[in-house]
């Protein structure tokens, strides 16, 4: 086995530890926060201030029991959750979250901080995000219960709905960079314009990337969009007859899927791991804490916004956003030809 | 070597999961199976070097599509396929519909053997590599321009149908139940 392709491996199974981590500790952000806003403690007894908790609560979950309704189709009962968390995973493989780098002279060749390197990566991610659509259909429609399936329901009409916007507002990107690689993508926005503001995708695609953020919330089924486990209505929408570790497989996907969505967006929007002060080698600091912020905004965002009606939604969706994002594009493709960038 | 047992590996998915298809009796099943049929295919489209179709494979049957059909399926709460028993012929199995089908079956097979048969170098991709997207892009919106646009009237004129058909007639509604929303 040569080096780089041990370091690949090493690489591999890092990024698949490094997401399973990340949920833990959104779990605990996610805490944290919503009792910062809403003038509480959060958790603080399992640990020093309470860091161990996402650890008790994973325990709490492998020891319940497992249960399954009996009218559920059982096969595709236990099959939901594997595609959920599967999407999840695979999705980041092509996101790179640094520049390449030979770990200090560790490796003779460069290796790129990226499970794989594939040239059309920006659609793998958009084709894995459709994918994730199954898990939830598929949990709301075996579970044969009616607060699931309307679960199911809502969300792939909502992710049907958002996915047009989603990919009309990665097209402008694609189209200023000319390139469908992320890491080409991120590579056209080094540097800076007069020296101070860095050549980041937001500044030239201001709406393109507000567009980016609603529909990447309304993908992952965050609020102010949950409306697929709405609790009021629906107890708790696709997932309810779920228990035990199948359940938790549905959140470590949610909480996976809002680390990609913010990775991608980083990736594309903001300059990946370009950022003044620190050499290219560190550049995978700026897009840690690029990811951390939006990520922290992600959970801002839902403890502040109540959630909105579901025909406000669908509406918004296709009157306002899909409109939007086709005349973003068309203007982008009008100053692309004009411009020639 | 490699790519060759993958090339025999997603063919011989993509065969079973297109028979498994037919044979289901539920339909969900059969969408679920047709999904993983077209994810083979697009495992094939990678090994032949054109990984933009085979994204755009999953992207536009898997993902869009697919799920449409799933949400139909769905709605339409038809877990099981109804098994006619009672009746003593099927009617798709008189007389009439089974010749019909015998020879689309008989067509179906003269135009297999006459494509396979007819390899010349015809149906190459003219660009200068199937991977690369500006030039799928720019035959496909040239030399294909008309094929292309005449597709998506198709797609249209389909979309306008749909809406015809599942739209209710404003004059044979319930006037009472119509309340004041009209």
């Amino acid at each position: 086995m040569t080096p780089l392709l041990m370091a690949q491996l090493v690489l591999t199974l890092f990024v698949f530890v490094a997401l399973l981590s990340s949920s833990a500790v959104m779990v605990y952000v996610e805490r944290k926060v919503a009792a910062l806003l809403q003038q509480r403690f959060g958790p603080y007894l399992v640990g020093p201030s309470g860091l161990l908790q996402p650890f008790a609560d994973v325990l709490k979950l492998l020891f319940k029991e497992e249960l399954r309704p009996g009218a559920a189709d059982a096969i595709l009962f236990a099959i939901a959750p594997v595609i959920s968390a599967t999407a999840a995973f695979a999705a980041f493989a092509v996101v790179p979250f640094g520049a390449s780098t030979t770990f200090f002279g560790l490796l003779s060749e460069p290796l790129r901080l990226q499970v794989a390197d594939v040239n059309v990566a920006v659609l793998v991610i958009f084709a894995i995000a459709s994918m994730n659509v199954y898990g939830i259909v598929l949990a709301g429609w075996s579970s044969n219960s009616k607060y699931s399936l309307l679960g199911g329901l809502r969300s792939s009409a909502q992710m049907i709905s958002y996915e047009l916007s989603y990919g009309l507002a990665l097209a402008g990107v694609i189209l200023i960079g000319n390139s469908l690689s992320v890491t080409d993508l991120v590579n056209h926005q080094a540097g800076a314009w007069f020296g101070f503001i860095p050549r980041w995708s937001v500044f030239v695609q201001p709406i393109g990337f507000l567009i980016f953020m609603i529909a990447g919330i309304a993908e992952t089924n965050r609020a102010p969009f949950d409306f697929p486990e709405a609790e009021q209505e629906l107890v708790a929408g696709y997932h309810a007859e779920y228990s035990s570790m199948s359940f938790a497989m549905f959140f470590l996907a949610e909480y996976i899927n809002m680390v990609t969505v913010s990775a991608v967006t980083v990736d594309l929007f903001l300059g990946g791991w370009h950022g003044p002060f620190l050499p290219e080698s560190l550049g995978w600091i700026w897009f840690l804490a690029k990811t951390g912020a939006l990520l922290f905004f992600y959970v801002w965002m839902r403890w502040t916004l109540p959630r909105y009606r579901y025909d406000q939604l669908m509406s918004f969706g296709w009157k306002v956003l899909l409109p939007l994002s086709v005349i973003n594009l068309l203007v982008t493709a009008a100053g692309v030809l004009y411009f020639g960038v | 070597m490699g790519s060759d047992a993958l090339f025999y590996v997603f063919g011989a998915i993509a065969i079973a999961a297109s028979l498994l298809v037919i044979a289901q009796r539920n339909p969900i099943y059969s969408v679920l199976l047709l999904i993983t049929s077209f994810g083979a295919l697009s495992g094939l489209y990678v090994l032949l070097d054109a990984p933009f179709v085979a994204v755009i494979q999953i992207i536009v049957y898997a993902g869009a599509i697919m799920v449409l059909f799933l949400f139909v399926v769905m709605l339409l709460n038809a877990p099981h396929e109804e098994t006619p028993y009672d009746e003593r012929v099927h009617p798709l199995l008189r007389e009439g519909p089974t010749r019909f089908g015998g020879a689309l079956a008989l067509a179906l097979v003269a135009e297999l053997v006459w494509a396979l048969t007819r390899r010349s170098g015809s149906g190459a991709f003219a660009g200068a590599s199937a991977s690369s997207v500006s030039a799928i892009g720019r035959s496909l919106f040239t030399d294909y321009g008309l094929a292309f646009e005449v597709t998506s009237v198709l797609i249209l004129v389909a979309m306008v149908g749909a809406v015809v058909l599942a739209r209710r007639d404003p004059v044979s509604r319930d006037r009472t139940a119509a309340g004041g929303d009209r």
